[in-house]
């Protein structure tokens, strides 16, 4: 489903090399972690996929579905079917949660050709999917992520990844912020989402994600370069013996 | 055509009073003398065969303002205004308009459609000379409509009809309450309307009566031809109390033409009057040229106790904007609101606010301003809070936020604040933002394009105000500002 070959990427502004030859393919179905220290272009590599402008990529290129996703615009790449479940996500205010997840499923539909939503229809499927989330009417009548607590603003990320339902979820420290019940509920939403057609990408410094998202692929990253790939028990070895040796190895 | 005929011959069995000029008359040959003098203020006022002592009034108008100097402290700049150039009776739009609209800028056409205004009235929204009668039955559409309501109206007692028709029918009121709020010589466009004044809306609400329906001049399309300097004088008796809407949401095809009007409100005791304003006239084209000027002196006075004055305002279009809805808090325990967005984009330049000026006692005043800028466009608050010797206890909350987008555009916020009495709390806050590219991106990564993105952003920072319109109103302005504000990203 993904493929990416060979990336290289700089902070437009400044021209800071931040990934320097990432190669990772990811299948349909899969769920891969992405592990490694602070500044090892994690973040950078979940907001390329997405299109930030902020970052140049000045080699290799990113296969999805068999299409050149470097060439597609954000909103494209969102309608393509990437997601990416943000670390902090941004305040809209005075945009009711609700509205937004209307107008951006909407927005999707539209540009897939599919007639808008009804609203009972709309309406629905958000009260079925906030359950689970444990996500109340109020919070979803209030401004999108002004005043949310870390824990709801994580919870409103994985309600509009299930609303949107992309093929690539792409998660950014989702763990971070969140105290034991909160990634209990985030982790069970994330793992409804789990499907032969869906693939996850799990960007994490902890192995504690891990242990309620179960990967099937862990990788190290370090330097921009992915310096190891194992299964889930390489996250463990991480736990115990830290990123030091992967560091000297990048 | 016999759909045409039928149309005609129903619209002749409606006895419409504000139809007495316009459509019926023939346009083109009625156009006075060019040029602003005795003659052609006598010339106006004898054809709209207005009584001896309104075209006196008017006569002491123009003497005035002879006598004036335009007013130079706004922050917004144009060529100076030729007061021998314009015309004062007819409007040469209606004459030297387009033939069809195939002649009418696809742009425009593009706007109204997004709108959703039928062919039939975009033709005279954007100034189709009538090639026959065809025209007339959308406007009779709609002056059906207002017939309706006039019989509901009429049997609440409440009096809604132009200002030309209130001279002849109601001199009493008129007299009594013309130029009590905006004095003859109260500013240099106020004093010109009053010399020139073309026609407007009259509305009174009879003690004790709540206005069974909102009152628009939206239906009122014989005013668009008419327009440039209107007169609106609003008057609610005790305890009454009516919502007025105001505007067109449609732009008009128009070139750099002024428009000066006044609008007078009179609240009595215990009355409320809610007055509702979008306003989309033509801005001008991308590279600036041509536009609206919209020099506009509005003034509620809240004269009885407990009365309450309400504006309430969505400005997207004119070239240049100088407009500050006030209210004067003369009764105690008396209300003041002022809600506004003004968006500006392009080479718009806005110098916009109110004036709250508290008289009596517990008092209270509520603004609300939200300036939304993008382009190359300037964008000015410029507000007036007073408190005098007698206004003990008066209050008032001023919020001043303004959005800017892109690199190019500016923000101001001019706040007067005076208070002569040591009991009276004001407060003022303001903040300015833009766009970030983090929320940019952020709704870029869920699907919506640049253009969907921007809307939803801006419309969540006017939230507040759109919140004050009614319903149907609240739609159309909620699309206007996303259409005004296109292209302004990328």
């Amino acid at each position: 489903m993904l493929e990416i070959k060979n990336l290289h990427a700089r902070i437009a502004e400044d021209g800071t090399e931040i990934l320097r030859g990432v190669d990772l393919k990811v299948n349909a179905g899969e769920v891969h972690a992405i592990m490694g220290p602070n500044g090892s272009g994690k973040s950078t590599l979940s907001y390329i996929l997405a299109g930030k402008s902020d970052y140049e990529v000045t080699e290799g290129e990113i296969i999805f579905h068999g299409e050149n996703l470097l060439e597609l615009e954000p909103d494209e790449r969102a309608a393509a079917g990437v997601f990416l479940a943000f670390q902090y996500p941004i305040e809209i205010p005075g945009v009711a949660t609700m509205e937004f997840l209307k107008t951006a499923m909407n927005a999707q539909r539209k540009a897939k050709g599919q007639a808008q939503l009804s609203i009972p229809d709309f309406m629905k499927l958000v009260k079925e999917k906030s359950k689970d989330l444990n996500v109340s009417m109020d919070m979803l009548k209030r401004p999108l992520n002004v005043g949310f607590s870390g824990g709801e603003k994580k919870r409103a990320e994985i309600l509009q990844m299930s609303l949107l339902e992309p093929s690539l979820c792409v998660l950014d420290e989702t763990d971070s912020g969140l105290d034991i019940d909160a990634l209990r509920i985030v982790s069970e939403g994330v793992n409804k989402l789990r499907s032969p057609e869906r693939a996850m990408v799990v960007i994490t410094h902890y192995q504690r994600l891990l242990d309620h998202i179960i990967p099937d692929v862990v990788h190290v990253l370090s330097k921009g370069r992915i310096v190891k790939t194992g299964g889930k028990e390489l996250a463990l070895e991480l736990e115990k013996n830290g990123y030091a040796d992967y560091i000297e190895a990048a | 055509m016999p759909a045409v005929q039928e149309t005609i011959d129903q619209v002749k069995a409606i006895d419409v009073d504000q139809y007495k000029y316009g459509f019926v008359t023939d346009i083109e040959s009625e156009r006075g003398a060019k040029g602003l003098s005795e003659e052609t203020v006598r010339f106006l006022s004898a054809k709209k065969g207005e009584p001896e002592w309104m075209t006196e009034w008017r006569l002491d108008a123009l003497r005035r303002f002879n006598t004036m100097e335009e007013p130079d402290w706004a922050r917004v700049s144009y060529p100076k205004i030729d007061f021998d150039e314009l015309y004062y009776w007819a409007s040469p739009k209606s004459v030297e308009g387009p033939k069809s609209l195939d002649e009418v800028d696809p742009e425009l056409l593009a706007t109204y459609e997004k709108l959703g205004i039928p062919l039939r009235e975009q033709e005279i929204l954007a100034g189709v000379e009538p090639k026959n009668r065809i025209a007339v039955d959308a406007v009779f559409d709609s002056v059906s409509v207002v017939t309706t309501f006039k019989k509901e109206l009429a049997a609440a007692g409440v009096i809604f009809c132009s200002i030309s028709e209130a001279i002849k029918e109601h001199p009493e009121l008129v007299k009594k309450y013309l130029g009590s709020v905006v004095p003859v010589t109260d500013n240099y466009y106020a004093t010109l309307n009053s010399a020139v004044f073309s026609d407007g809306s009259f509305v009174y609400i009879p003690e004790g009566v709540r206005c069974p329906m909102e009152l628009s001049t939206y239906f009122r399309i014989n005013e668009q031809n008419t327009g440039q300097f209107e007169r609106t004088l609003i008057i609610a008796e005790k305890g009454s109390y009516v919502s007025y809407l105001e505007g067109c949401t449609a732009p008009q095809r128009d070139e750099n033409q002024l428009h000066a009007a006044v609008v007078e409100l009179v609240a009595l005791d215990d009355a409320e009057i809610k007055y509702s304003t979008v306003q989309n006239w033509f801005p001008g084209d991308s590279e600036g040229k041509g536009g609206i000027y919209n020099f506009v002196t509005k003034r509620g006075d809240c004269r009885g106790k407990n009365s309450k004055i309400s504006w309430t305002q969505v400005e997207t279009g004119s070239a240049i904007t100088w407009k500050y809805p006030s209210c004067i808090l003369r009764g105690d325990n008396s209300v003041g609101e002022f809600y506004s967005i003004a968006v500006s984009n392009g080479y718009q330049q806005i110098d916009s606010g109110t004036k709250m000026i508290h008289l009596g006692k517990n008092t209270s005043s509520r603004i609300i301003s939200k300036g939304i800028s993008a382009g190359k466009s300037s964008n000015t608050y410029r507000g007036l809070v007073s408190a005098h010797r007698k206004a003990s206890n008066a209050r008032n909350f001023t919020q001043c936020d303004s959005l800017l987008i892109g690199q190019d555009c500016g923000a101001h916020t001019v706040p007067y604040i005076e208070s002569k009495n040591a009991s009276a709390v004001f407060e003022h806050e303001a903040t300015t933002s833009k766009i970030s590219d983090d929320q940019m991106f952020y709704c870029l990564q869920r699907g919506l394009d640049e253009e969907g993105a921007v809307a939803l952003i801006v419309n969540g920072f006017v939230k507040d105000v759109i919140q004050q319109l009614p319903m149907e109103f609240a739609v159309e302005a909620q699309k206007l500002i996303s259409i005004s504000l296109e292209g302004s990203v990328g």
